[in-house]
């Protein structure tokens, strides 16, 4: 069997197998507690076709969108400064790491007070989450960089920019692609728990608002969309990040 | 301390005296932010007071217990799939993609099946750590080298005293780094769960803090969590780095 066929094959049994796991879950919690799998679909399909339903989702992405955005440019921006400098970089990097372990989440009434109820605590969290790994993963590529191609780079009389654009970035991409694909996993939790707290639109809301109104289906649906979402794009960004490796 | 080390120190006193001018100055308002100083003296009057002590006890105790039942679970589970390839091969996917699922999506529905007690913040703590601990014992059992495991059967040993001896010691900086995720992973599970939804517990004093404006309680038990998060931290990296140091792996 192909190495590709396999791959398939594993992610559907695996999700069989979840999916006999949740039924099983129902059987046992009972109705109260948890919906079957077939119900959720079932209100899953007619909630995404309530009609407020779509400006949820729209306010969900247009956040993320945002926060990603800014993310990347700021993690690449100081990634590269950091791991081109390498006082501020032996400096700053455990300091970064560190607050890497953070947990961020306690920052949020900061953020709230800082920002206001808004899309924008919503867009400085999910940055907070998600740009620090691009910087961490960017500042490592940029050091292992071979010091053969920077020092071919110096014979050619490179400018820095030079440098960064035809060298450190394509030796770096492998390395950076998986910063950013960490990164948009984590922009995408962050933004969703900012809207979990406190917010009055977006998934996270119709989340909590299920909670309130102890609708059961609705945690259920929106949980499920969320977590075939993050998986779907995961997966793929896992694959072109793998793809980009081998070629490495 | 070396040049790096005073470097640093000296990033985060500017960092913090930024923080007093922006605020003494006016820029940053009292209602956003107390100046560090207050913030100090806050924290002073909070541990002599012992008012927030049965709150920081029932966050640590979950903390532990998330900690300890990751651990448990996810070496006994690496274990078992390093031995079981087809297992491990179908569960890979997963567990590339864990990471992505926002896990706190799961809390609403650990409330509703277990009720709004300790058990499903320790759940969401043991989930989200549990899966950093499998990847990293598994990744550190596939690098003990095979000439060790020779030897232990040359010499006859016992598949406990192996993994006693040679496979556990050989795999430990690999688990260091699963548990120093762990640690990480079991304060964001249990204080984010107490800040979503619960009954008590540091995350619920401060978003109840927050709630009330109430900033000289708030303040000081976010400087609480952070300092005993990054403390935990770098315990655990030094750990790992000198774990590392003397196999000669750095």
């Amino acid at each position: 069997m192909s190495s590709r066929l396999k791959a398939w094959r594993n992610a559907a049994l695996l999700v069989a197998a979840l999916i006999v796991l949740w039924q099983g879950l129902y059987w046992w919690v009972g109705e109260s507690a948890l919906a079957s799998p077939l119900a959720t679909l079932r209100y899953t399909l007619r909630m995404v076709t309530r009609e407020d339903f779509g400006a949820h989702l729209y306010d969900t992405m247009h956040a993320f969108a945002i926060a990603f955005v800014f993310s990347v440019v700021i993690g690449l921006a100081v990634g590269f400064w950091l791991g081109f400098d390498r006082t501020s970089g032996d400096v700053l990097e455990p300091m970064v790491a560190a607050v890497y372990a953070i947990p961020k989440l306690t920052l949020y009434p900061i953020l709230l007070l800082a920002f206001g109820l808004g899309v924008s605590a919503k867009v400085a969290f999910g940055v907070i989450h998600g740009v620090i790994p691009i910087v961490l993963f960017t500042l490592a590529a940029v050091r292992n960089t071979k010091p053969i191609l920077l020092k071919t780079g110096r014979v050619m009389k490179l400018s820095h920019l030079q440098t960064v654009r035809w060298i450190l970035f394509p030796a770096a991409i492998p390395e950076i692609f998986t910063g950013l694909r960490v990164g948009f996993s984590l922009t995408l939790i962050g933004t969703l728990l900012a809207e979990m707290f406190a917010s009055q639109r977006g998934l996270g809301y119709l989340l909590m608002t299920g909670i309130g109104l102890h609708n059961i289906e609705q945690v259920m649906s929106v949980t499920l969309l969320v977590v075939v979402f993050a998986a779907a794009v995961s997966y793929l960004l896992l694959h072109i990040d793998r793809r980009l490796h081998w070629r490495v | 301390m070396t040049r790096v080390g005073w470097y640093r120190l000296l990033v985060v006193l500017a960092a913090v005296a930024l923080l007093e001018a922006l605020c003494l100055t006016g820029m940053i308002d009292k209602i956003t932010m107390q100046a560090p100083h207050l913030i100090v003296r806050d924290f002073y009057r909070i541990v002599v007071s012992g008012r927030m002590n049965a709150a920081i006890a029932k966050t640590l105790t979950n903390i532990v217990a998330a900690l300890g039942l990751a651990l448990a679970v996810g070496i006994v589970m690496a274990v078992l799939l390093h031995r079981a390839r087809a297992l491990r091969d179908t569960l890979d996917p997963l567990f590339a993609t864990y990471y992505a699922v926002p896990v706190f999506a799961f809390y609403p529905v650990f409330i509703v099946v277990f009720g709004l007690g300790d058990l499903p913040q320790i759940l969401i703590g043991f989930m989200l750590g549990v899966v950093a601990v499998i990847v990293n014992t598994l990744n550190g059992l596939d690098r003990v080298p095979t000439v060790l495991l020779k030897t232990a059967r040359i010499l006859r040993m016992s598949p406990a005293d192996t993994a006693l001896r040679v496979t556990l010691p050989a795999a430990g900086p690999h688990i260091v780094t699963g548990v120093k995720l762990a640690v990480a992973y079991a304060f964001i599970g249990v204080i984010g769960s107490e800040f979503i939804l619960s009954r008590g517990g540091i995350g619920y004093e401060i978003s109840f803090a927050y709630l009330n404006f109430d900033n000289a309680t708030m303040y000081p038990l976010i400087v609480l969590i952070l300092l005993a998060s990054i403390a935990l931290n770098a315990a655990l990296s030094w750990w790992e780095r000198r774990l590392l140091a003397r196999r000669g792996m750095r």
